[in-house]
């Protein structure tokens, strides 16, 4: 047989983009890859609905008045934007996208271990997906994302049932892509990696996974509990029945606080591989960072009734939960040190993703640090259901998470499509999502503070200022977010062909695979012989 | 790791190695999925434990009313059925299709009269009389007559509630298995099992035994209260 001299720059004849092409090989396929992409096209869906929702009430909050919409139609835009933003775009984001193009081709496998579970767990979703989407025309629901009893159970006059079973079934999209990623991790890695030779995203969807197959569980029956107390009207959590709301707020936030680490581990995961690649660093302290993850999966158990110190739950259960939060801001520090570790000395190259990846650094830092402002028994008191906590979570979620995944977004997509996007955009995108992001949000902080509750279409008027800042922020914000999906799109045509490895990164997925990767992931099973991160500082950019 | 033998290629899928990395992902599976449910009873459990902390009278007024009896019986009839599908998995190890295929039929049976006796003996009666949670409420006749003093209390609807529900849920789980348990028949009537091969048939196991385990805490939980 002829030795066929390739240039490695070329894209490969036969991908998993193009080797097949019928609309049912897409549907019905068990490529991990693919399935990614399936996931890619309806959490984006997801996120554009969610995000127009908040731009229809952040304009609402331009004033101080309701003029733009009512009391009812406010409860239904924020509580249908918190939904779709939790269940739809922010748990799936990251593992069901990324995690699931890449963690078969990081671990050297073929596919993940449970390829029929994997796309099952696609077409669980899209039920959940669908149900949710019927409850947005059938006029949509006005509890909070929160469903608390008895709002939930008794008052609203809204579509609660089709809303909780939409949240209870896309639950279980999320349990199957856990279960899948934990034994996949546990029984396919190539010979010669080591469980301490697995790059950081792995160790990252590995405790996410962990979360998601032991608390979401939890919430399912929680949620379920809600659905039959409407259906039935019996009170399993309406005090005026004889039910305990108190009880459901535990059996919510068991699994709704550990969930915020099912959003944001993955994106730890994400940062670790991209500071180390464009640092051109070893990662710093390497073992602190894995199992920092598993810390913070295990803590993130224990510290659920922060949520609780305004509802009557008892005072040293509050005391014992604060101590507890204190203790989990640990683990996240921990991190935050180590990848600033891995810049020091690095050679740092400004990339769209690396950009994203340092807007991360600053903006998870600000939200995990305020984060210990509300875990403070003394001080949530003031700031509990104030702008305060939704200017933090809103750091965390979409400072952390989404910056994270929009990194990886950036940095992956050479390798997911073979081509490169325009970079003067990326960079400029990621720059106006961190302008539009702050000015979004920081004021939200300072309103707070002066006392401004959340869940309100309507305010005193010394708030309007910052409101006008935060309302102006989240137009900039949304023209952040668009900028990506036009030269996305624009690149799957018009992009350069990027070659197996553009950032000269370390890691099976760009040293092993082509971009886009063949159907079968590698043309011969790889074997791992270095430890992950092995950058010599020294690698050239073909970008 | 990689040598895989010619036999092997009929049954370990494309993106295994080996036989030996298919069995072990295929268990460890299993026993993720039993994790994730024992969670799933779990949150049930704790409510349980809260409304009874609650509601020790309706309790115990809502236990005298099952029938230990019937239950009794139902609880024999589930451990047999574990009994059988213990042997199912021990004919599948050995390669014996035709002692699998009849040990699936007495599971099945086993589990089918588990759900009849419950019907018959306990939700539809149940039912007629008035107790079941939500409009309809309100017992009455001669075997939940004693109830109507306490039936006000809200306390021991919350009882049923909880009993439909988590008794519900075990019998829901019963049924997928039954479904599962065809699909294995079929599969024991081609022949397919065998000493390399038995994993489904195992792990099938690991979830009839633990829907059993669940109606072992169900019953002294539901039945026993005094
Ligand atoms: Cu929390």
């Amino acid at each position: 047989m002829a030795t066929v001299v390739t240039d490695p720059n070329a894209a490969p004849a036969v991908h998993y983009l193009n080797w097949r092409k019928t609309v049912a090989s897409w549907l019905f396929s068990l490529d991990h890859k693919r399935i990614a992409i399936l996931y890619l096209i309806s959490i984006s869906v997801f996120f554009f609905v969610g995000g127009l929702l908040a731009a229809a009430f952040r304009l609402e909050l331009l004033t101080p008045e309701g003029d733009l919409m009512q009391a009812d139609t406010y409860n239904r835009y924020f509580t249908l934007h918190g939904v779709v933003m939790i269940f739809f775009f922010l748990i799936p984001s990251i593992p069901a996208v990324l995690g699931n193009f890449l963690i078969p081709l990081m671990i050297g496998a073929k596919d993940v271990a449970f390829p029929k579970l994997n796309l099952a767990s696609w077409y669980v979703y899209m039920i959940g997906g669908t149900l949710g989407v019927l409850v947005l025309v059938t006029g949509g629901v006005d509890t909070g994302w929160t469903f608390y009893s008895p709002l939930s159970t008794t008052y609203a006059n809204t579509n609660v049932f089709l809303a909780a079973m939409a949240a209870f079934v896309t639950g279980f999209s999320s349990i199957l892509t856990g279960l899948n990623f934990l034994v996949t991790i546990h029984t396919m890695r190539a010979p010669g990696l080591t469980w301490f030779r697995l790059p950081l995203f792995i160790w990252a969807h590995y405790a996410t996974s962990i979360i998601q197959v032991l608390a979401t569980p939890v919430v399912a029956i929680a949620i379920f509990l809600i659905a039959i107390e409407r259906v039935w009207g019996v009170g399993v959590f309406d005090p005026a029945l004889g039910g305990d709301p108190i009880l459901f707020q535990h059996l919510f936030w068991f699994y709704s606080h550990p969930a915020v680490y099912i959003m944001i581990l993955p994106g730890m995961g994400v940062i670790s591989e991209v500071i180390a690649c464009n640092a051109r660093n070893r990662i710093f302290g390497y073992p602190f960072i894995a199992f920092s993850s598993v810390a913070i999966a295990i803590v993130g158990f224990l510290v659920w009734g922060h949520h609780m110190f305004v509802s009557g739950q008892a005072m040293y259960s509050s005391l014992v939960f604060s101590v507890l939060t204190m203790l989990v801001a640990v683990p996240s520090a921990i991190k935050i040190f180590n990848w600033v570790g891995t810049l020091y000395r690095g050679n740092i190259v400004w990339t769209a993703p690396m950009l994203y990846a340092m807007g991360f650094l600053g903006l998870f830092a600000i939200g995990g640090g305020t984060g210990l402002f509300l875990g403070v028994t003394g001080t949530d008191i003031h700031l509990h259901d104030t702008y305060f906590v939704v200017a933090h979570f809103h750091y965390v979620m979409v400072g952390g998470a989404v910056m994270a995944y929009l990194a990886g977004l950036h940095f992956w997509w050479p390798k997911i499509t073979g081509r490169l996007y325009n970079h003067l955009l990326g960079k400029l995108s990621a720059i106006i999502v961190f302008i539009g992001f702050n000015a979004t949000f920081f004021p939200q902080f300072l309103l707070g503070m002066q006392g401004m509750p959340r869940r309100y279409h309507s305010y005193r008027e010394e708030w309007q200022l910052l409101n006008i800042f935060s309302t102006s922020g989240a137009m900039i914000l949304g023209i952040g977010f668009l900028l990506p999906v036009l030269y996305f799109t624009w690149s799957l045509v018009f992009g350069r062909r990027a070659g197996a490895n553009p950032w000269g990164a370390k890691g099976l997925e760009w040293e092993k695979a082509s971009s886009p990767p063949s159907p079968h992931n590698f043309d011969h099973d790889p074997v791992v012989t270095e430890e992950a991160y092995a950058y010599t500082g020294r690698e050239q950019l073909s970008v | 790791m990689s040598s895989t033998s010619h036999a092997e290629h009929a049954y370990v899928a494309h993106h295994f190695h080996s036989a030996e990395q298919q069995k072990e992902a295929g268990t460890l599976g299993m026993w993720l999925f039993l994790a994730q449910e024992v969670m799933f009873f779990g949150g049930l459990f704790c409510v349980y434990a809260v409304y009874r902390l609650l509601n020790p009278d309706a309790w115990l007024a809502g236990s005298a009313s099952l029938s230990v009896f019937v239950g009794g019986v139902n609880t024999t009839v589930l451990l047999c059925s574990s009994f059988t599908m213990a042997l199912g998995v021990y004919f599948a190890q050995t390669g014996d299709n035709r002692r699998l295929f009849q040990a699936l039929v007495a599971t099945l049976a086993l589990g089918l009269l588990f759900i009849a006796i419950k019907l018959q003996f306990e939700y539809l009666p149940k039912y007629r009389e008035g107790v079941f949670p939500g409009a309809n409420w309100g017992p009455y006749g001669h075997h939940y007559g004693h109830l109507a003093d306490v039936a006000n209390q809200g306390g021991l609807q919350m009882y049923f509630v909880l009993y439909y529900i988590m008794t519900g849920m075990h019998a829901l789980h019963m049924i997928i298995g039954f479904g599962i348990m065809v699909v294995l028949m079929v599969l024991a009537r081609k022949n397919t099992f065998g000493p390399q091969r038995y994993m489904a048939v195992e792990n099938f196991g690991l979830y009839w035994h633990f829907v059993d385990i669940v109606w072992v805490f169900l019953f002294p939980m539901f039945y026993l209260v005094r």
